[in-house]
């Protein structure tokens, strides 16, 4: 299946890009992470402060994925 | 409910007047406004840039604004975010609730501040002498949002 992975901020910088289409089977979130972090490029996505998004949606690390979904991975918020 | 993400600026006073104009049943406005400072751990700051995830940005917003909504007797909510570059002495946010009493209007601009600062997608990126670096986020938000639990 195909998604669409987006990072943002510090970890868009540390990763040199700010998304990117994925090929495989994923069953949750965190395999998507772990397929990426295997690389050292990716090596910030293994930090434990990583906050992660399913189709715009805050989510667990456990969260299932569906082909077509867009997660994101991104640093702790700092609005307001 | 509003829910606003701009680069423009915006005037909080005229924002509060709004915030009851259309309705006499509002007995209680209580609003929050965040500003840009000029100092941040322990470097000056000349300005910074707010990035944000179009799209969830504003979902996460309403979402908070929702259960508020759920959780308190509202008249409105307004919730109003900058994105962009912005300068020290700036409004970056703006939060205002009415009720027919204070405290519900107290609680729920305090519970939207709360989540927008552990929930909402804007990453700050402030510039200082040393150069631009991305703010960190601070444990005593968690810590503030948790006590709405």
């Amino acid at each position: 299946m195909s998604i669409n992975v987006l990072f943002f901020a510090r970890y868009a910088e540390a990763v040199g890009f700010d998304s990117l289409e994925m090929e495989g089977d994923f069953a949750t979130v965190d395999a998507v992470r772990l397929a990426l972090a295997s690389d050292p490029e990716f090596a910030v996505l293994n930090e434990s402060s990583l906050m992660c998004a399913r189709n715009e949606q805050l989510c667990d690390l456990n969260e299932p994925v569906q082909a077509g979904d867009e997660i994101a991975f991104f640093p702790p918020v700092t609005g307001g | 409910m509003a829910i606003r993400v701009q680069a423009d600026a915006f005037d909080p006073g005229a924002e509060v007047n709004a915030m009851h104009a259309a309705n006499a049943g509002v007995g209680a406005v209580v609003s929050f406004v965040g500003y840009v400072r000029d100092f941040n751990d322990g470097r000056d700051v000349s300005g910074m840039f707010l990035e944000h995830y179009p799209g969830m940005t504003e979902k996460a917003l309403a979402k908070i604004g929702v259960e508020a909504g759920q959780r308190w007797p509202l008249l409105k909510l307004e919730v109003l975010h900058r994105i962009g570059a912005l300068e020290p002495g700036e409004p970056i946010v703006f939060v205002a609730a009415a009720s027919a009493h204070r405290q519900a209007a107290f609680d729920a601009c305090a519970f939207v501040m709360d989540y927008l600062k552990t929930r909402a997608p804007f990453w700050k990126k402030e510039n200082t002498p040393d150069g631009p670096r991305w703010v960190e986020g601070r444990s005593s938000d968690h810590a503030a949002a948790e006590r709405w639990k």
